[in-house]
């Protein structure tokens, strides 16, 4: 009883000093936060400007605001929607051979007992090679006359040439290149399940496998998730294999690279910007999708979500 | 691109930015003032200013910068830029530049379907008097109109091109003149169990519109209007859109037809498959290289074309002065000297790239490089100028990405989706596949 008066007045004090301290914090964190304003707030409100307006470099006398009809020239446009159906096959296919795979690489990675240095380096190695240069050795792999793999196929067959062998080839390329970096996220979420736990499991009769899905799994949730995340965004964003790898020829383009064909090659600025503001959007729709139905939390604040 | 054939294999040495050179000259007076002669640096950059040249891969050009350098005795010194092998790539880059009014850039080597667009936007700059008469005197008159936008010359003709039908006189003894001949040739070599494919470029790019645009002329129409403002096409665009439907159902297509460039025509027809192909004329360049065997037999005619003699495509690339440039007049100068007779006649003989002047075809040279050069000549009389518009690259872009694959040629259906899609394109408004 005698405690409660001195207990409160105390819990006052600390909640002062901390609203001083988030005060502070806030003045540290203001230059840092007024240059990402300016350095990513600024872009983008200039492709927002940029979107509403008909903009062609080869005709600035032309230049004029349109309102929404850009977006409405894109949005009704075949050219536009192939390219995202594209864009959204290599996006979920990819991610979702990467997740297994990058799974089962990251339970090597952390359960090996000899030569682990030596293992986590192979695994890395791809993601450690320049997208471009990787993509240049898969095109020539490819490529009938000159390729390595091209020669295992029927002779006569160009896969880059086609649609949908053009497109499981961008998906493996990407599948190649990016499941180490999957795999190194999930084995930091393998870290955060307690061996204690396991045993436990172990003691009461569980299989290996029941270890797996009723305990690993669920207590790596958050890791699998931001890691879900970071490779769904990216991997939607998609540009640089395709570039090399087909240039986006029979149907096989990516958003991003129909926005660069509009607006570097067609030096469109309107249209461009606005398919630019468009793949922006979707990004940012995934993101709340996934923030909103997984409940996870952003990177960094693990744990401090209530 | 499709008009910018090229033997050249290597790539010579690429400076980024017109700055380098100077840095360089730069460097050189400061060492000759270490050395105690003059004092001042950065003097001598100031006598000697640097044009930038940024020019398409082409193996000996080097051979000819140096030749001009030799003969500016000082004036100015041409530094070589290497720009991309694909006319895409090379566009991308120098668009680029000049919308950012980079002044390294100098002379431009400009694909001949270029010209409307960048004179349009004010970034290559008019030749007038006596540069424009010395552009103009001895040049043949097709390429010569290339380099002309709105009745005013933006650049002088350096290369010319045109295709020819290429035939092995072992299988085809008289050359057909039709595509529908060409149909048939094929048609009765299949029956016999003979090589019988025939090449021409079916990829999805700019070769596409080279071979549509060749038929709906020789057809007697046009893809746009003459003065480059609306869309033309109607009846003969049908009946040029029915010959590549044929053409890509007979027995003539290769099944890789729809994936085929230059470079895999002239292999189909190198490795035996073919009895015959559309190409330029580095075709036969390569095949005295590769099959002296089947030189022998390699044949040349003139386009094909609806009831007669076709009208070949027209390609090729001229010098244009970038209006940002800061040496102007060595500028002109500099392009003038790369593209006159005698440079010509080395981009000939050792590149294989057709002269624009037609005095050079007359050299005693060009005998031996150019055994088809009165065929050239020929076909340059009555060649197809791709359409004339600011927004080329638009019209061409949208034009092979309704026309990929020949196969699937609808006439009616596709009529009318060029017509739409070209309509759009040429204002610069819908998206660009």
């Amino acid at each position: 009883m005698s405690t409660r008066a001195p207990a409160r007045h105390a819990r006052r004090r600390i909640s002062e000093e901390k609203t001083a301290q988030r005060r502070l914090a806030l003045w540290l964190c203001a230059p840092a936060a007024l240059i990402m304003l300016l350095v990513t707030g600024w872009p983008i409100l200039y492709a927002v400007l940029l979107s509403l307006q008909r903009y062609d470099l080869r005709f600035p006398d032309e230049r004029a605001w349109v309102g929404l009809s850009n977006y409405a020239a894109v949005l009704t446009d075949p050219f536009w929607w192939n390219a995202f159906w594209v864009t959204v096959v290599i996006t979920v296919i990819s991610v979702a051979i990467e997740l297994v795979l990058g799974m089962l690489l990251a339970l090597a990675m952390y359960r090996t007992l000899i030569g682990r240095g030596v293992i986590r380096t192979l695994v890395l190695i791809p993601y450690g090679i320049v997208t471009v240069v990787a993509a240049y050795g898969w095109r020539y792999a490819w490529t009938p006359g000159t390729g390595w793999l091209a020669g295992a196929l029927p002779p006569g067959s160009a896969p880059l040439t086609e649609k949908i062998p053009g497109v499981a080839i961008i998906i493996l390329a990407e599948v190649w290149k990016t499941t180490p970096f999957m795999a190194l996220l999930l084995m930091a979420g393998l870290a955060l399940v307690p061996d204690d736990l396991l045993k436990a499991a172990s003691m009461d009769g569980a299989t290996a496998w029941q270890r797996f899905w009723q305990v690993t799994l669920p207590l790596m949730r958050p890791a699998i998730l931001v890691a879900l995340l970071f490779r769904t965004l990216d991997a939607f964003r998609i540009f640089d294999n395709i570039y090399v790898l087909t240039g986006g020829a029979a149907d096989t383009g990516s958003v991003s690279l129909l926005a660069y064909r509009n607006l570097i090659g067609g030096l469109n600025l309107g249209i461009g910007s606005t398919m630019s503001v468009l793949i922006f959007l979707t990004v940012a729709a995934i993101s709340v999708l996934f923030i909103r139905a997984f409940g996870i939390s952003a990177p960094g604040t693990q744990g401090e979500r209530r | 691109m499709s008009s910018r054939m090229r033997r050249a294999r290597s790539r010579t040495r690429h400076r980024p930015s017109g700055t380098s050179g100077r840095t360089r000259a730069g460097a050189l007076a400061l060492a000759a003032a270490l050395g105690g002669t003059i004092v001042g640096c950065g003097g001598e950059s100031a006598r000697r200013p640097t044009v930038n040249l940024y020019n398409a891969p082409q193996e000996n050009i080097g051979v000819l910068v140096d030749r001009c350098n030799r003969l500016a005795r000082g004036r100015y010194t041409i530094v070589l830029n290497t720009l991309p092998r694909d006319a895409d790539g090379q566009r991308e880059q120098l668009v680029r530049r000049l919308a950012a009014a980079d002044p390294g850039l100098d002379v431009l080597g400009l694909d001949v379907t270029w010209t409307a667009e960048l004179a349009e936007a004010g970034w290559i700059r008019p030749w007038t008097g006596e540069y424009e008469r010395r552009a103009r005197a001895g040049t043949l008159a097709k390429p010569l109109e290339t380099a002309v936008w709105e009745g005013r010359l933006y650049a002088a003709p350096y290369n010319t091109n045109v295709q020819l039908l290429w035939y092995r006189s072992d299988l085809i003894p008289e050359p057909p003149r039709t595509w529908e001949e060409l149909i048939r040739t094929s048609t009765r070599l299949a029956a016999q169990g003979k090589p019988h494919r025939g090449g021409i470029t079916g990829a999805r790019y700019e070769g596409l519109v080279v071979w549509f645009n060749s038929l709906i002329q020789s057809a007697g129409g046009a893809i746009l209007t003459p003065d480059g403002e609306r869309v033309q096409l109607g009846a003969p665009a049908l009946t040029a859109l029915g010959v590549m439907r044929a053409f890509a159902r007979s027995p003539a297509a290769d099944p890789s037809l729809s994936s085929m460039r230059e470079d895999d025509v002239r292999l189909a027809m190198e490795s035996g498959r073919a009895a015959y192909q559309i190409n330029w004329p580095f075709v036969y360049a390569s095949m005295a290289a590769n099959r002296p065997d089947m030189l022998r037999v390699l044949k040349w005619a003139p386009y094909p074309g609806i009831t007669g003699p076709g009208r070949a495509p027209l390609g090729g690339a001229n010098f244009g002065v970038s209006a940002y440039s800061r040496h102007p007049r060595e500028a002109f100068e500099a392009a003038l000297c790369l593209r006159d007779a005698e440079s010509q006649k080395i981009a000939a003989v050792r590149d294989g790239l057709p002269p624009t002047i037609r005095a050079v075809y007359d050299e005693p040279e060009m005998a031996r490089a150019y055994p088809m050069r009165q065929a050239i000549l020929d076909a340059l009389e009555t060649a197809a100028p791709r359409p004339k518009t600011p927004t080329y690259q638009n019209v061409s872009t949208v034009t092979s990405a309704v026309l990929s694959p020949p196969d699937e040629i609808v006439p009616v259906r596709t009529e009318a989706r060029l017509r739409d899609l070209i309509g759009d394109a040429l204002s610069s408004k819908g998206v660009l596949p």
